[in-house]
């Protein structure tokens, strides 16, 4: 079957309507109009489950975990627990306690760079990202090699928004330490060739640490398929709660890495004299987490496995291309990032108005794009611009969202010029 | 569209799609540039000063009609006035963009003139760094500063 074929066979049965009632922000008004949401890859919206799981722990389950005797202690740590384990298969990881509970990808990223970074990089070694990365996988890394003296060394983007390949397999060198880069680009939408990548990495002895923020919503994912070191998402982009997300790293790899921050929970004793570090992932989880939201990233992820991550991405892929087709229509607009392997990102500008300009006037027509940097300034300079529009894409969006889009930028267009 | 209409009054779209005393001036006594990190806004503001009275104003950079019509009414309204003018009109202006949008129309001081059409801004917030961009690089550059951002 072709890629086309198969896409299509895909979304057969996929009913976007019954989708669109899992989520109760889509019956509210923005303006006086109906929301149209195209700004997940910002921030995802949240199905009833996500809602429902979060309420539930605080209505029947919570107390602390990892601690208490008592029943509810005992019922909030199974069900953290069982939302590891979640996390662990979505990823295909092979065990749970590979699954570091954090805040998100930027945490994930800031613990490898400071535990595994400041351990493994010293003076005259070098890291290597790309061009395409948030700031998020960039500054963690700027710290680590300003602090240690080693080199940040940057794998440049074509003009479609995709890593140059070849560069990236020169600038890997016998110093190169650690390779970090996105999954999927937040600002573009580019599907990085994560595998080709860490085998190239690895074979010049370098780790891989895989952003996958953007990915985890749109891909499936299998970090022992890719053979990455270590593989990080963030909760809220794939329509969990903000502030939860997990690091997966090799249980050998981790077990070598010293703590990044201390407090309780991360200890097996202490001393004044000398504490003990706890097993993993626990050495790695100071202080009370957000035990509510990791529970609830547990329903965010069966949510997600339940409609199918095949039948979301080819779902997302057939409004990708009308949405292309529709500000491609509309004379002077740009795309900006046209890889061939994308996700559902339309970033653009468009002759003579102003991304925050596009943004207000479709916000007065009910419809939440981001406009900006995105983050990712590095990105915005190599193609030349500002700022960019970005729309993005999400299960429960339609075409007729991409239509709405579609007059908003016309109508844009005829205030400003 | 009302409501947008607000924010985007026939002013502000006019000034934008065609700025005034949008140059450069070689011979400015006082000169200086902004940025605004979040939108990637650039404003370079020119003065040219004798005594206290500002003989002639002007800029460049790129923005959104918001910053862009903020920048060139700006111009407008300083070539003129004497230094004491500009920071009440500063202060007017600040006030303006900044306060209680539903207080907007007393807001608006009667010196402002021309520069009510930015009460729209208030309801924004987000928009009240473009609107004032222009304005704290006008003020860096009196206090002798090459460089601000809106940060």
């Amino acid at each position: 079957m072709t890629p086309r074929a198969s896409a299509l066979r895909a979304t057969i049965g996929y009913d976007v309507e019954a989708v669109r009632r899992d989520f109760p922000i889509l019956r509210t008004t923005v303006h006086g109009k109906p929301l149209v949401y195209l700004d997940s890859a910002a921030s995802a919206q949240k199905p009833q489950a996500v809602i429902d799981a979060e309420r539930a722990v605080y209505e029947t389950g919570y107390a602390n975990i990892h601690r208490g005797v008592h029943e509810l202690s005992m019922r909030a740590t199974d069900a953290y627990e069982k939302a590891r384990a979640r996390a662990a298969a979505f990823l295909g990881a092979r065990e749970s306690r590979e699954i570091v509970f954090l805040r998100g990808t930027t945490e994930a990223v800031n613990l490898v760079a400071q535990s595994f970074g400041r351990t493994n990089v010293g003076p005259g070694d070098e890291v290597l990202i790309t061009g395409l990365e948030h700031h998020s996988n960039i500054v963690p890394w700027q710290l680590l090699c300003e602090e240690k003296g080693a080199a940040l060394r940057v794998a440049p983007i074509d003009d479609a928004g995709e890593v140059d390949l070849a560069a990236f397999e020169r600038l890997l060198s016998p110093r190169t330490r650690i390779t970090s880069f996105a999954h999927v680009s937040n600002a573009l939408g580019t599907v990085n060739p994560v595998r080709r990548m860490t085998e190239l990495a690895h074979a010049a002895g370098a780790a891989v640490m895989i952003d996958g923020a953007q990915a985890a919503p749109h891909l499936r994912i299998d970090v022992r398929e890719i053979g990455c070191d270590f593989y990080a998402f963030s909760g809220h982009k794939v329509y969990g709660p903000s502030a939860t997300g997990a690091l997966w790293g090799r249980a050998e790899l981790l077990e070598k890495m010293p703590p990044w921050q201390g407090g309780g929970d991360m200890i097996s004793s202490v001393t004044f004299e000398k504490s003990t570090w706890n097993q993993i992932p626990f050495k790695f989880e100071a202080g009370t987490p957000n035990i509510a939201g990791g529970i609830a990233l547990g329903a965010a992820l069966d949510y997600v496995d339940q409609l199918g991550l095949a039948a979301i991405a080819a779902h997302e892929a057939e409004l990708l291309r009308h949405g292309t087709e529709r500000l491609r229509a509309i004379p002077g607009v740009r795309l900006v990032g046209t890889a061939r392997e994308k996700t559902g990102v339309l970033s653009f500008v468009l002759d003579g108005v102003h991304p925050h300009d596009i943004g207000t006037v479709l916000d007065y027509e009910g419809i939440a794009i981001r406009t900006g940097h995105h983050c990712a300034q590095p990105v915005m300079d190599r193609f030349g611009v500002p700022a960019t529009a970005r729309a993005s894409l999400a299960c429960f969006n339609t075409r007729e969202d991409l239509e709405a889009l579609a007059r908003g930028v016309l109508k844009a267009k005829e205030l400003f010029t | 569209m009302d409501e947008l209409r607000e924010l985007y009054q026939e002013v502000i779209l006019d000034h934008s799609k065609r700025p005034r005393n949008f140059r450069e001036m070689p011979e400015a006594s006082h000169r200086a540039e902004g940025y605004n990190p979040l939108c990637g806004d650039r404003a370079t503001v020119y003065l040219r000063l004798e005594g206290d009275v500002i003989r002639d104003v002007s800029f460049k950079g790129a923005g959104c009609s918001i910053s862009t019509a903020s920048a060139s009414m700006m111009t407008e309204a300083l070539r003129g006035k004497t230094l004491g003018d500009v920071r009440t009109l500063f202060d007017r202006f600040h006030h303006l963009v900044t306060s209680d949008p539903s207080r907007a129309a007393q807001n608006a001081a009667p010196e402002l003139g021309k520069l009510a059409a930015f009460s729209g801004v208030s309801e924004f917030p987000i928009r009240v760094k473009c609107a004032s961009l222009a304005w704290h690089t006008m003020k860096a550059a009196l206090d002798g500063e090459a460089k601000t951002t809106t940060e």
